[in-house]
């Protein structure tokens, strides 16, 4: 086998997270690796709603999600394409009373973030935007939010981070990790091999195998919210929505296609998911008391991702509290797009500077260590194979005779 | 009509082609009640498809010299029809862990099964030419069933263009029905079918209705012209004419519509969803659902018959289906006649032959994608050109589901059924990529278009 390449940082995945990682590392002038198992952006980060938004996250994302939403605006410089992105303004919907309460809620406990949330009652609301459905009581306007493609933006982060220097390869796949108490072992099963100070684990719902190698289980599951796409319709809808308390949400590309998302599919093997039967028809059946407009219309196309999420909802982000050199940055539970490049800055940062100029206390990874015990460390090597989800449903794929 | 026993629910088939057909009747023989599902009006499937209840065409006006198999074919569902779960207007539009989702009436239900012999059939293979977007263009299969099912012409002066047997037949079914055929433009050479005649030769029937169309159409001062490269269907706002390409000449004809298609391709979709394992055909220069000699798939109770699974054409679709219901048979524990069995194993061969054969006499024109200029809308819901996907391509792309999410192509209504071989074609090309590494369009649910506000039971 050939010499390790030798360099500052291995980031394993592709996605948004480790792109972007990897983006701003080749930056700050580090020599990195870039490993992805499959194509670039092809996971959660390239499959996802397209949702840039900030409103509606825990207080505690709000920090990353400020700093993200500049690099939002920004996009173009970092990553050469504007990849569809609109300030189209994020609605959020209430239902009901309750709901609605909790809207005024956000809004008031979220100030000093800088997201200026405009509350709308009914009456305003109809007024703004005559095509909400009837059920809607009232909502709360993000103005600055907004919705991108999420196939042309993630790749573009790891075409951006080699064009910056870093080395990237796809079809890539990390089969094996050690350390020898100074540097990294990184070998793919593609015969690739690196050796590093620094490891970035972003392997986005496949990144427990590795935790739990260097003694920090964690408890992530896998999830698969369902999508569906219509034909290109008339526009009717200008904002990028969603609906206080879960449910459906829906935006309008500039094709006039309505892109909807809602309710959770199941994963065919490791690695790919469907959105089912179940989630295709609530949608279909409950989206149009809420988006009237899209009564009659066709929906042609409908798929799922594969995204880790953790029990709290809350991503690992930052340093191992075990392994000197190993950062996370995983389980961003269904949101991890818009603050995806945030996210990999700060990674950036703890291994250029020794820590991020955002607190990440928060997302650390020594969370999980009262409820689950920790393993011994063990610098051998050991495989990390893409089963790190614990909620698969194997689809049947026996041969009846051989 | 009584409601057939419950255990008639576990035994499903898709498509009531000539393969579904005689899968339904072969299972009702021995006793086993089937659900038969199609997303048609009326069964019959492509080739054998029926005119409007109320249109009284003879059977030897539509089907010509396959009236006897048309009439058998629908004589045998009309037979069956009040004995099995027959439900025509259904579309299964989602598969999922032995359960299929169908949508009828505006209402979407589920059907679960045990066992499911998947009989999709075909449709027709576009390899776009510009000009094929606009109004008075129709593909072959399309011009065919204007004319079987409605009884009307696609024009008055129609060129018929591509290749394949179906070109020639569908050129002579419109001449024998009063229209005026310009020119029949096929891609293939003549020397081509003096290469295929040894093969064609163990099929001397079907190889005698080839060349009987072919002698009629001449004889009927038809413009046979053969070795041409369709260049463009010209026309401001409909067709007005076509130009084409033969040797070094470049010709021109007026007409006011055009057919045309390059043979067919399979209907496979719904065995994607169900998980099937698929393998490169050659033959069919195709990604298929994998079958053993029987018509067996890759997952356990699901068999695949009929043209859904490699094209062979009618006769062996209605062979394919009997075979794929007795192999069902014999596998869930019913006696079966092991020498029909094995005989139609032994004629599905032959017809394999005769379909080497057919490849041979009608190659694919492997230059197309290297003709088709960066101009050319290959992708026409999403408006997707050929030049569109070199750029994609030059960018670094190869895998056809990876260009798909960078340039669209094949996302759009028709979810690739009709652009996805032309793309793959450019890909390939474009990548100087083998045509099978390019890889296949994952099937995503529906298989059809699903309307909002769709009723659902349960
Ligand atoms: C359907 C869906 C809708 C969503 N909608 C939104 C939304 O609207 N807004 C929003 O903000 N977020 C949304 N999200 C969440 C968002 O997409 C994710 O949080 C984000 O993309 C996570 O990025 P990532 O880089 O961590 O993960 P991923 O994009 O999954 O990337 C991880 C990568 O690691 C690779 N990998 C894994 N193991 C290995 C290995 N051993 N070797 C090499 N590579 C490996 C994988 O192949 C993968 O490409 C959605 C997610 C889904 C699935
Ligand atoms: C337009 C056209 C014309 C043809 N004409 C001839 C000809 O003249 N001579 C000849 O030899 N061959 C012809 N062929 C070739 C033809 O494919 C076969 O010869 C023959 O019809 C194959 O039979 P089959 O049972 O496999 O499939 P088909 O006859 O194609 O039947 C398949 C059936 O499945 C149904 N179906 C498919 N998908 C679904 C779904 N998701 N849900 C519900 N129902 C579904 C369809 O509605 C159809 O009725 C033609 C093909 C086409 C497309």
């Amino acid at each position: 086998m050939s010499q390790p390449v030798e360099v500052d940082a291995v980031v394993i995945g592709g996605g948004i997270v480790g792109a972007s990682a990897a983006l701003f590392l080749a930056l700050s002038g580090k020599r990195v690796a870039l490993l992805e198992r499959d194509f670039f952006g092809s996971h959660s980060s390239g499959v996802n709603y397209g949702g840039v938004r900030r409103q509606g996250r825990p207080l505690s994302q709000l920090p990353l999600s400020r700093r993200a939403h500049e690099i939002w605006g920004d996009l173009r410089a970092f990553i050469g394409t504007d990849g569809e992105y609109m300030r189209s303004g994020h609605l959020k919907l209430a239902r009901s009373d309750k709901d609605m309460a909790a809207l005024v809620a956000y809004e008031e406990a979220s100030r000093g973030f800088g997201m200026e949330l405009q509350l709308l009652d009914h009456a305003r609301l109809r007024a703004r935007f005559p095509w909400a459905g009837d059920v809607a009581v009232g909502a709360s306007l993000c103005a600055d939010d907004g919705h991108a493609n999420p196939r042309l933006v993630s790749p573009a982060f790891a075409v951006a981070a080699r064009r910056a220097g870093a080395q990237t390869f796809e079809q890539a796949h990390v089969s094996e990790v050690s350390h020898d108490g100074q540097t990294f072992l990184v070998r793919t099963a593609s015969g690739l091999s690196f050796r590093a100070p620094w490891l970035l684990n972003c392997a986005g719902a496949w990144a427990a195998q590795l935790a739990q190698q260097f003694g920090e289980p964690v408890p992530m599951r896998a999830g698969h919210p369902a999508m569906l796409v219509t034909e290109p319709l008339p526009m009717f809808m200008d904002v990028s929505t969603g609906v206080e308390g879960g449910g459906i949400y829906a935006r309008q590309v500039a094709r006039g296609n309505c892109v909807l998302g809602g309710g959770q599919g199941f994963a065919l093997d490791p690695a790919t998911a469907r959105p089912g039967q179940a989630a295709i028809l609530e949608i279909l059946r409950n989206a149009v008391e809420l988006y009237p407009p899209l009564a009659g219309a066709q929906a042609i196309r409908t798929w799922s991702g594969t995204e880790g999420y953790l029990p709290d909802r809350e991503p690992v982000l930052g340093a191992s509290s075990t392994q000197p050199g190993l950062l996370h940055g995983f389980g961003f539970a269904g949101s991890g797009f818009q603050i995806g490049p945030a996210a990999g800055e700060a990674l950036a940062q703890r291994v250029c500077v020794g820590a991020s100029n955002i607190d990440l206390t928060p997302f650390s990874i020594t969370r999980f260590q009262t409820h689950l015990q920790s393993q011994p460390h063990t610098s051998s090597p050991a495989i990390v194979v893409p089963s790190g989800t614990d909620n698969v449903i194997p689809l049947f794929r026996g041969r009846s005779n051989p | 009509m009584t409601a057939p026993p419950r255990q008639a629910m576990s035994t499903v088939i898709v498509g009531a082609g000539p393969a579904g057909i005689r899968a339904a009747q072969t299972l009702l023989a021995h006793g086993l009640r089937p659900c038969l599902l199609d997303e048609s009006l009326r069964g019959g499937g492509q080739v054998y498809r029926r005119q409007p209840e109320h249109f009284k065409r003879s059977a030897k006006a539509l089907y010509g010299f396959e009236a006897g198999k048309a009439e058998s074919v629908h004589a045998t569902l009309d037979q069956l029809q009040s004995e099995i779960d027959y439900r025509p207007e259904t579309l299964v539009w989602n598969a999922e862990t032995r359960t299929l989702d169908t949508l009828h009436n505006g209402r979407a239900a589920q059907v679960p099964f045990k066992h499911l012999i998947v009989a999709t059939g075909a449709t027709d293979r576009i390899l776009p030419v510009p000009g094929w977007t606009l109004p008075g263009v129709y593909s072959l299969g399309a011009a065919q069933i204007a004319l079987k099912f409605q009884g009307c012409a696609i024009g008055e002066r129609v060129v018929f263009a591509g290749s394949g047997p179906l070109l020639y037949l569908v050129a002579y079914q419109y001449a024998k029905a009063g229209a005026t055929v310009a020119a029949v433009l096929d891609s293939s050479p003549f020397s081509a079918q003096t290469r295929a005649l040894p093969a064609l030769l163990g099929q001397p029937s079907t190889l005698a209705k080839g060349l009987y169309y072919r002698a009629w159409l001449t004889a009927h001062g038809v413009p046979v012209h053969q070795g041409v490269h369709l260049h463009e269907i010209q026309g401001e706002r409909r067709v007005s004419g076509v130009s084409w390409q033969q040797g070094q000449q470049r010709k021109n004809l007026a007409c006011d519509a055009v057919a045309f298609a390059h043979a067919l391709r399979s209907e496979t979709q719904l065995a994607d969803l169900l998980g099937c394992e698929f393998a490169w055909s050659a033959l069919n220069r195709a990604w298929l659902p994998t079958r053993d000699a029987a018509g067996r798939s890759s997952v356990e109770g699901v068999y695949l018959a009929g043209d859904g699974a490699g094209i062979m054409g009618a006769d062996a679709a209605e062979v394919a289906g009997e075979l794929a219901a007795l192999t069902l048979l014999g596998d869930i524990g019913y006696r079966i006649d092991r020498a029909r069995s094995i005989e139609l194993q032994r004629q599905l061969e032959a017809i394999q032959r005769f379909r080497q054969g057919l490849e041979t006499a009608f190659p694919f024109p492997e230059d197309w994608a290297a003709k088709a200029p960066d101009s050319l809308t290959v992708c026409r819901c999403e408006e997707v050109s050929a030049g569109d996907i070199r750029q994609t391509v030059a960018d670094g792309h190869w895998e056809i589901n990876r260009v798909k999410a960078m340039c669209r192509v094949g996302m759009g209504r028709c979810q690739g059924r009709m652009c996805g071989v032309a793309a793959t074609e450019i890909v390939a090309q474009a990548s100087g990529r083998d045509i099978a590494s390019v890889g296949r369009l994952r099937g995503q649910a529906p298989i059809k278009p699903l309307p909002f506000g769709v009723e659902a039971d349960q």
